[in-house]
């Protein structure tokens, strides 16, 4: 379970986050929609105590993230690449992931060899570092080493973007059987409306920092997110002049 | 045209994420800068009249003489500092501009190079005071020239063979070789180049040489440099093969055996940290100048101390000193998964102190040079492990600039290690162990000085789990800054 109270998330004056109340019970899948700026991967920085929240905290199976780092042991993300180590071959990284979860060698080989369908053939036995292969098996490599060591809690930011629509098919499968069998809490964000309403029970929209829409995934949640998303591409002229006001800001500070 | 780049290139400096640590590094780099102009400044009025006085013969042969050896140092100087003009390049190749024109102007931007124009600073004063003794005005201004166009042909030079280590290691052992040989007194080959440097201070045609040569290299690295705009040639960046290596024998130390293969691993991977650790043997060497009396000024005691720090610590301070930012490309990775800091700083210390026995263990050849020398260097390295191991990793949770693991370059004078706090540190990493030694040789012995430092290690050894606890405590405070920091690739 990880609860959320009045978490704020704020840089100089702009307030990038601001969420009172949120619960996500354990074994749920947790989807994260919202257009760029919206406090996604904010959010998941400081579940991940990352960066420091302005005002309340997380609570992660009665851990306060921000305080406490007992929640490092049943938690796994891969937020972007910065999540990867570049000068070790796939195989090292996953033994090395392995070994801070303090999984033995060979448990670890026995889980990569559910994945192979996953990885197509292109990862394992290749002869190059993590940095020399392309953005979309790095991201492979990325979320497969999340599921290292059966943690409770799997964070993954965009996992659909850049994949191969093969992989994509296959990891929609893998992310619903991991909430639906193993009863771990997922949480993912997308861009792509569709993947996550097909993978996620429950989905949560952001708009520039506070939840805006909570369903529950039905038959119809896709149309409604459609319509709520033509809505909002296009905002009314005065918010795009506020928008503008705020940016050079943003920069200079 | 020019003038977009030229404010491209200013917006880039003054846009930098770490602009102020920035501006406080071109101040030092301005001063180290003013060093060495003052230093050529010196020799260019200066050598004349101690080559006079040694009574070495006519200077203006003397120098020419010598001028190989300058040049090959030049070069030297050149591939292992001057960065080079193609960051920046691939925006540039969807635009509208022919790649003529960025080619050119990434070429350009060598020649205003401070390692370019220094030379100035020699050749100017040089070239003044010889005319003022005398010599034909007009040969001397030819030379002058001949010798500006040798420099900048070293400049395109250094362009070409950046990417081809081969030559250059090639070259540096050719010039080695050279070198002792004359020193040797079995082949001078400086008997071979005096010439050509004489006949540009007395033919007007001879400056055109150095000038076709100049040209030839220009158009060779423009030729190069647009042949291999491509993504996948020149600006590709070099894939090696990977070989896995397991380092099984580590795993006996757990969680701070993970680290430890990891940690060896980052070193042998990747090019900057692999010139740290070239660059920490390079160090056991430094203790020559001192224990050989090479240098007169290093003679005194208190310098064995200061040697001794180095020779034991060439890796603590080349690689320790930017630790945690050898894990800046994946900080945030190591700050979400199961760690503890406790065990990512001591795998980090414990490589230091290997490292450091082992350079004690390497620098026994200086028993050569006396029981004291080799003394200096186990005392220093005693000091190195039970106090400047810490200092370092305390030093490196200010250290806030990303390391780009790829690059080879800026592995030395970084703006990395200059920031006050860094520097207010070195006062007990380098000044306290002279300071113990030189009061307790003042009252007591040697001996006793010797074992006082030694003393002050191992104190700072006891304290060990103490002392972890700050630096922890340290890392976690600035762990949201540091992660923000490492975002922001320079």
């Amino acid at each position: 379970m990880i609860t959320v109270h009045e978490l704020s998330k704020t840089y100089k004056d702009q307030t990038v986050l601001n969420i009172p109340h949120l619960d996500i019970p354990k074994g749920q899948s947790f989807g994260l929609v919202g257009n760029n700026g919206a406090g996604k991967t904010t959010f998941f920085s400081l579940l991940l105590d990352l960066i420091q929240p302005s005002t309340g905290h997380i609570d992660s199976h009665g851990v306060v993230v921000n305080t406490s780092e007992d929640w490092k042991p049943f938690t796994a993300a891969f937020i972007d690449e910065s999540f990867l180590i570049g000068y070790l071959t796939p195989e090292e990284y996953f033994y090395f992931i392995g070994e801070l979860r303090g999984q033995a060698k060979a448990d670890v080989t026995e889980l990569l060899t559910h994945f192979e369908d996953f990885f197509h053939g292109e990862i394992l036995g290749q002869k190059k570092y993590l940095r020399d292969l392309s953005k979309g098996n790095q991201k492979k490599v990325g979320i497969v080493a999340t599921f290292i060591g059966a943690p409770e809690v799997v964070i993954l930011d965009e996992p659909f973007a850049n994949l191969d629509p093969t992989t994509q098919i296959r990891l929609k499968g893998i992310i619903k059987d991991l909430a639906a069998k193993s009863g771990v809490t997922v949480l993912v964000s997308s861009h792509d409306l569709m993947h996550v309403t097909e993978v996620c029970e429950r989905i949560v929209v952001l708009e520039k920092g506070q939840i805006v829409k909570d369903i529950v995934t039905a038959p119809a949640t896709l149309k409604e997110l459609e319509a709520y998303f033509s809505g909002a591409a296009a905002p009314s002229p005065t918010e795009t002049v506020a928008a503008a006001d705020i940016s050079p800001e943003d920069k200079t500070s | 045209m020019i003038l977009q780049f030229i404010s491209l290139e200013w917006k880039s400096f003054i846009r930098a994420a770490s602009f102020q640590t920035n501006v406080a590094m071109k101040i030092l780099m301005g001063f180290a800068a003013l060093y060495f102009i003052l230093v050529f400044l010196g020799l260019g009025v200066g050598v004349f009249f101690m080559i006079e006085k040694m009574e070495l013969g006519d200077p203006f042969e003397v120098v020419n003489r010598y001028m190989i050896y300058y040049l090959a140092f030049d070069m030297v100087f050149r591939y292992s500092m001057q960065k080079m003009p193609v960051t920046n390049i691939k925006p540039f190749l969807y635009v509208p501009l022919t790649k003529n024109q960025v080619v050119r102007f990434s070429l350009l931007k060598t020649v205003v190079s401070f390692f370019n124009w220094s030379h100035a600073f020699f050749f100017l004063p040089f070239s003044i005071v010889l005319i003022t003794k005398d010599y034909p005005a007009l040969e001397v201004l030819f030379w002058h020239l001949g010798m500006a166009a040798l420099i900048y042909a070293n400049n395109y030079i250094n362009v070409l063979i950046n990417s081809m280590s081969g030559v250059f290691y090639a070259f540096v052992v050719t010039f080695i070789a050279f070198g002792a040989a004359h020193y040797f007194g079995w082949f001078d080959l400086t008997l071979y180049t005096a010439p050509f440097f004489n006949l540009l201070g007395s033919h007007l045609w001879a400056c055109l040489i150095p000038l076709a040569l100049l040209g030839i290299v220009s158009r060779a690295a423009f030729l190069y440099f647009r042949k291999n705009m491509y993504l996948d040639a020149g600006l590709a960046t070099k894939q090696e093969e990977a070989s896995t290596q397991e380092f099984a024998f580590l795993n006996r130390f757990g969680n701070l055996g993970t680290f430890l293969k990891n940690d060896i691993r980052l070193i042998l991977r990747n090019k900057r940290s692999k010139m740290a650790l070239y660059g920490g043997l390079f160090f056991l060497f430094y203790g020559l100048l001192f224990f050989t009396g090479a240098i007169e000024v290093y003679d005194g005691p208190v310098w064995k101390i200061f040697a001794g720090i180095f020779v034991s610590g060439g890796f603590l301070f080349n690689f320790g000193q930017f630790v945690p930012s050898w894990d800046s490309a994946y900080y945030p990775l190591m700050m979400s998964q199961n760690i503890k800091y406790q065990d990512y700083i001591k795998a980090k210390w414990y490589l230091i102190v290997l490292a450091t026995a082992a350079s004690m263990v390497l620098a026994m050849p200086y028993l050569y040079f006396g029981l004291n020398a080799y003394l200096a260097v186990l005392v220093g390295g005693i000091y190195n492990i039970g106090i400047n191991g810490y200092l370092v990793l305390w030093g490196g949770a200010y250290i806030k600039t990303p390391i780009d693991l790829a690059s080879g370059k800026k592995a030395f004078g970084d703006k990395q290690s200059f920031n006050a706090k860094t520097l207010l540190l070195t006062v007990p990493k380098i000044l306290l162990p002279l300071a113990i030694y030189w009061v307790v040789a003042l009252f007591a012995s040697e001996e006793l000085a010797f074992a006082s430092v030694a003393l002050a290690g191992i104190v700072g050894y006891l304290f060990k789990n103490k002392v972890f606890q700050i630096i922890e405590k340290v890392y976690k405070s600035e762990k949201y800054k540091t992660i923000a920091a490492y975002k922001q690739t320079s």
